[in-house]
């Protein structure tokens, strides 16, 4: 047995049993027994089987029948207010820098297939406005939209208000500042250098101090509480916003980490940032959406259990599938793989969650914008982290490691999956904070269908093309020019989808801004894609 | 909030968990690898023109880092040389792995085009030399001016991807990007690679770019 093995095999004794004693320790504080009761949770006394939404024409809004319950649905919109300010800020940033992305990602884009496409000035070359794409929509818009809709859960999770939003609001600052000297950096060529990781290790402490000005009101709430169970959406928000500082200032730490070793801390990092920052965000509002609009608790809550402390033991260790093939000791890979093929515990767990409660509802879809958003993402989290666990394969891998395929699978997460079910949640959390409706329907279903035609088109063009690249590649005889050449079409359609998903987000700025400035008519109806009540009920 | 507490410390202690295996076993085990004896570390102006990939995002599209031939034939067969070990990479830093293969992999791009004014004739406009080629143009990385001074480094560029009149010149960062182009050359054996075939040279016939 060579020592790298037995290495391994010590890690991963090490591992089952840590996860193995989490899991008696759950088991032995009740955190299983409580079951459904946990799921109900989310639900103010009366309330089940009442949509949220009023997905439905024929549904009335639940107010509540007795005293009791009426005081209940009052608490709520007094906590709703309370995280007002601090929400607004992260999710008006959020759009901004969603806009800003979109335009650097298109921009990218025809640079890929138009080579001479803005090359005159080193402010706007590839290389420079793709990283800038890349922060942006990370960093900007997924982190912000994400840390904005989790301050609008954590009151409404602990039936409380919100205790130091100020602090959130600070951070929202200090994060924007952040971004601009950070962005700025990146285009005047001052890159740290490596993915995900490219803002220059000054500007990320912002990060740090602005994440953990968001931990405070978040601690601060949980403090407060009112609520006897934590529902497993708190469990994700929680533990995303202690991740992730834990990681950025990790992997920043300036010089610690060269050569090869740095390209493991890297994707380490960068896989991190994926999943367990986005995901358990993106995760955790698809726990609490789905329920909420269909008004009936998710089936299985020790399923929900399960899926979260297993999401946190695999998914950290799968980054360096980023870097199979890569000169870097093999049981480090192979370990990843492991860990990356066991995420379909997690992943299989959570989807029959969320598709589980769905059966029988699909018809919803129909009405509402957020449950139709939301759904369409979680779905795409099941898809593309199925595909991911393939992808981790060595002999998938071989092929589709440097090619547009990854691209793909990355757009297939950040995008169908993510955003789509953060596109759900503002439109959930606008007229709650602002007791006004969405202005135009229309718009709504515009965004929708632009943005779903949209990241199809991106998708499928690059998984097929990312494919056949990668199999020529591993074929010497194709002449590289070939190749570049064969992959050309799906860059060109790739601009097209891309295109359509920037015409999107202009469409969904446009309507959050006049939301926000309170255009369109008064009315007590929510904006559903079909018109509601009384156009339909007589 | 005991049950609260209870799970962001379990939360944390898994990431530090997975931050020992992933980030501290790792580096404990590759900082001890042998540095290749031939392997040369960088000057300053290829010190710098490292500085210029990066600033430019070179990474995007290339990488740096062959596999094995055992594992994906296409790599070494195209001339892109053996599969790379940790050592190889010993003044790296940042690494710059990469991890797409928009334009082909450059750890071996010295051993392939030495000359630097192929280099530069290419940094100033890839379809000058390559037909069909999608990498940009890096027009900001020289001059154009009427008479070259002595010193300038005139790059001569075909017709119809130079200036009408006048000559392009280098410039500084084009001269030390070309010159760390020219360093990426791991033609010399590694030490630690246990499947190599026996010294052998490397085959240089195969020089598609
Ligand atoms: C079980 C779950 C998943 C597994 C095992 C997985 C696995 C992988 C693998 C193997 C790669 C390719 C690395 C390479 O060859 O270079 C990859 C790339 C990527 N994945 Fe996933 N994936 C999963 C889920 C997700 C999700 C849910 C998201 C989005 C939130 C996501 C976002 C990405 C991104 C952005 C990249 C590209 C990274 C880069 O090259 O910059 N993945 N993933
Ligand atoms: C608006 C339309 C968009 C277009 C046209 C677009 C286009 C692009 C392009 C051209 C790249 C570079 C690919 C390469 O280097 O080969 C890229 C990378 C990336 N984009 Fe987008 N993008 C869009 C939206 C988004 C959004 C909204 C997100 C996230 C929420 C996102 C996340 C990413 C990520 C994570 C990468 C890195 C992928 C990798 O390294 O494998 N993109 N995008």
């Amino acid at each position: 047995m060579t020592p790298t093995i037995a290495i391994l095999l010590i890690i991963t004794f090490v591992l089952s049993t840590v996860g193995l004693l989490l899991l008696i320790w759950t088991i032995a504080n009740n955190q299983f027994s409580h079951g459904q009761a946990a799921a109900r949770t989310i639900f103010s006394p009366g309330e089940e089987g009442h949509s949220e939404d009023r997905a439905r024409p024929a549904d009335e809004p639940f107010t509540g029948d007795t005293s009791e319950q009426a005081q209940a649905i009052e608490a709520r919109w007094t906590a709703d207010q309370s995280s007002r300010t601090a929400v607004l800020t992260w999710l008006s940033s959020s759009v901004f820098w969603l806009l800003l992305g979109s335009f650097f990602g298109l921009a990218s884009s025809i640079k890929m297939h138009l080579p001479e496409f803005l090359t005159a000035s080193e402010f706007l070359t590839f290389g420079r406005i793709r990283p800038v794409h890349l922060n942006a929509v990370t960093y900007g818009w997924a982190s912000m939209a994400g840390i904005g809709v989790a301050l609008f859960l954590i009151p409404r999770l602990f039936k409380t208000s919100l205790v130091g939003g100020k602090y959130a609001v600070i951070g929202g600052f200090i994060w924007n500042i952040g971004l601009i000297l950070g962005l700025s950096a990146i285009t005047l060529g001052l890159s740290d250098g490596e993915e995900w990781l490219e803002f220059p290790w000054q500007v990320d402490l912002l990060f740090v101090v602005g994440g953990a000005m968001c931990a405070a009101p978040l601690l601060l709430t949980a403090a407060n509480r009112n609520v006897e169970h934590l529902y497993v959406t708190s469990w994700y928000l929680m533990a995303a916003l202690v991740w992730f500082p834990i990681l950025f200032l990790i992997a920043n730490l300036p010089f610690a980490f060269p050569g090869a070793s740095g390209a493991t801390v890297n994707w380490w990092f960068a896989h991190n940032v994926l999943g367990l920052w986005v995901t358990p965000i993106g995760i955790g509002i698809a726990y609490y959406m789905i329920p909420k609009i269909l008004g009936r608790p998710i089936i299985s809550y020790q399923l929900s259990l399960i899926g979260f402390w297993s999401l946190a033991l695999f998914y950290s260790q799968v980054g360096i599938h980023h870097l199979i093939g890569g000169p870097i000791p093999t049981w480090l890979v192979t370990l990843s793989i492991v860990h990356s093929v066991m995420m379909s515990i997690p992943v299989i767990t959570v989807a029959i969650n969320h598709h589980g409660t769905m059966m029988g509802n699909f018809g919803r879809l129909k009405d509402s914008p957020t449950l139709r958003f939301v759904w369409i993402g979680a779905l795409m989290y099941t898809v593309a982290s199925l595909q991911g666990s393939m992808e981790a394969l060595r002999s998938i891998n071989v092929i589709t490691h440097f090619t547009h395929y990854t691209v793909a699978h990355a757009h297939l997460g950040m995008y169908a999956f993510l955003s789509f079910i953060l596109f759900g949640a503002v439109y959930f959390i606008m007229p709650r904070l602002t007791n006004w409706e969405w202005p135009w329907r229309k718009l709504i279903s515009l965004h929708f269908w632009l943005v779903s035609i949209g990241i199809l088109i991106y998708v499928v063009s690059l998984t097929v093309a990312g494919w056949k690249q990668g199999v020529a590649l591993l074929d010497a005889a194709m002449p590289f020019m070939d190749i570049v050449k064969m992959t050309l079409p799906a860059l060109q359609a790739r601009t097209l989808g891309g295109a359509l998903m920037t015409l999107g987000h202009l469409v969904f700025a446009f309507h959050f801004i006049a939301m926000l400035m309170r255009q369109g008519a008064a009315t007590e109806q929510p904006t559903l894609f079909r018109p509601a009540i009384k156009e339909n009920a007589q | 909030m005991k049950r609260a507490l209870a799970i962001m410390v379990g939360a944390a202690l898994i990431l530090l968990l997975a931050t020992l295996t992933l980030v501290v076993m790792p580096y404990l085990q590759m900082s001890a690898e042998q540095v290749p004896p031939d392997l040369k570390p960088y000057t300053e102006q290829q010190q710098r023109g490292r500085q210029v990939y990066i600033a430019n995002g070179c990474v995007y599209c290339h990488s740096q880092q062959p596999r094995d031939p055992s594992f994906a034939p296409g790599d070494k067969a195209r001339g892109w040389g053996r599969p790379s070990v940790p050592g190889d990479y010993a003044y790296d830093e940042p690494h710059l792995l990469g991890t797409m293969r928009t334009g082909p992999d450059l750890f071996n791009i010295g051993a392939r085009q030495p000359s630097i004014d192929w280099q530069l004739m290419h940094l100033y406009n890839p379809r000058a030399i390559i037909k069909g080629s999608i990498m940009p143009s890096y027009p900001f990385l020289f001059r154009h001016v009427d008479e070259p001074v002595e010193g300038d480094k005139v790059v001569n560029i075909p017709p119809p991807y130079g200036p009408e009149s006048g000559k392009i010149v280098a410039t500084e960062d084009a001269l030390a990007l070309a010159e760390y182009m020219l360093a990426l050359d791991h033609t010399y054996p590694a030490p630690t690679l246990p499947t190599l075939p026996p010294k052998t040279d490397e085959p240089k016939e195969n020089r598609a770019p």
